[in-house]
């Protein structure tokens, strides 16, 4: 195909795209003009229903908690999977676990850096357990919580070296949290099952609005979800750290070897 | 409701900054690029009234995804050399 034709094609694909998008973006409702029904209805009735003053998180966990469910285990998967792609390779063995860097030396971790790691840790970790344990309130829940504890064992990574990570958890133990964060999601949305109504159904006492222990399973599911978002995480995070500090190629030989003659098989 | 000053501002800072991340071909600064991309679609989210999804785009768009980035990118040019 000649430069001319490439760019024939080309013209006529822009050109159609561009009158779809015309057509699309003319019927588009104004600006902040939401149309429809079901925002509205659930903004009205998540605090006398459910008494839960973040709609979001009532639509997250409750309403369509379901749908959470299925995202969670997305991300399940998604470290599950990481975890089996990056594990040791044949020709590859575990060095010195320090920051390395070819043709150059690596310059040490500034005092500033340290201090600031170090001294952000623990906000860190209180800020975490707040955003989950108030998602049902304010902004925040387990997803975002999950994340920003995972951020504290990172916090501690830049302050220091890869091994000092060591001593804080191994990597059964976050398995296990996992697990259990995954796992206690469906174990409360069995409890509507066992009381006979639905699964996931919000049967628990809901508390006085704009409380901390409120609005029914939501914050136990956060609490589960914040447990795996968090455990998943810094296990995500340890694997890719582990890859790329500790494990080195023995002989880059060798594996092209492995590599042709599986190719061959 | 219209776009206010603020919203219109972000909004265009928003394209600009997609824009940016495109034309970034070396993925080292990419990873760069795209974390301060993650920030101001934060900033955009929040102006728009939905602080939950800004808080994911923060952790997710401008931190997780650029340190994935960044970690498989130094394990890739450690196995070159």
């Amino acid at each position: 195909m000649t430069v001319r034709i490439r760019r024939v094609v080309f013209l006529a694909a822009a050109a159609a795209l561009a009158v779809l998008m015309a057509w699309g973006f003319g019927a588009l409702p104004h600006f902040g003009h939401y149309r429809g029904p079901y925002g509205d209805v659930l903004s009205r009735v998540s605090v006398p229903q459910r008494h839960i003053t973040d709609v979001v998180t009532a639509v997250n966990f409750d309403y369509r908690g379901f749908d959470t469910l299925g995202e969670e285990f997305i991300f399940f998967a998604a470290v599950l999977g990481v975890a089996l792609i990056l594990r040791r390779q044949a020709g590859e063995g575990a060095g010195h676990a320090a920051d390395y860097a070819t043709g150059r030396a690596v310059p040490p971790t500034s005092d500033a850096v340290r201090v600031l790691g170090l001294g952000l840790t623990a906000p860190t970790v209180l800020f975490g357990i707040y955003v989950i344990a108030h998602g049902h309130l304010t902004p925040g829940g387990g997803f975002q919580g999950g994340v920003v504890l995972a951020t504290g064992v990172l916090l501690i990574y830049l302050a220091g070296e890869f091994d000092d990570l060591h001593g804080l958890y191994t990597e059964a133990a976050l398995e296990r949290a996992e697990a259990v964060g995954a796992g206690g999601f469906i174990a409360i949305g069995m409890l509507g099952v066992l009381a006979g109504t639905s699964f996931l159904h919000n049967g628990l006492p809901l508390g006085a609005t704009g409380t901390v222990f409120s609005a029914g399973t939501v914050p136990l599911i956060n609490l589960t979800v914040g447990i795996e978002i968090a455990a998943g995480l810094v296990l995500l995070l340890t694997t890719f750290l582990h890859q790329t500090i500790v494990l080195r190629r023995r002989d880059a030989g060798a594996v092209r070897g492995v590599l042709s003659r599986d190719c061959r098989a | 409701m219209t776009v206010t000053l603020l919203q219109a501002t972000i909004l265009i800072l928003v394209g600009a900054g997609g824009t940016c991340v495109v034309a970034t071909r070396d993925p080292l600064r990419q990873a760069m690029v795209a974390s301060l991309f993650g920030i101001l679609l934060a900033i955009l989210f929040f102006v728009l009234q939905a602080p939950d999804v800004a808080l994911s785009e923060i952790v997710v768009g401008a931190v997780a995804l650029p340190l994935m980035i960044l970690l498989s990118l130094a394990k890739i040019r450690g196995g070159e050399r």
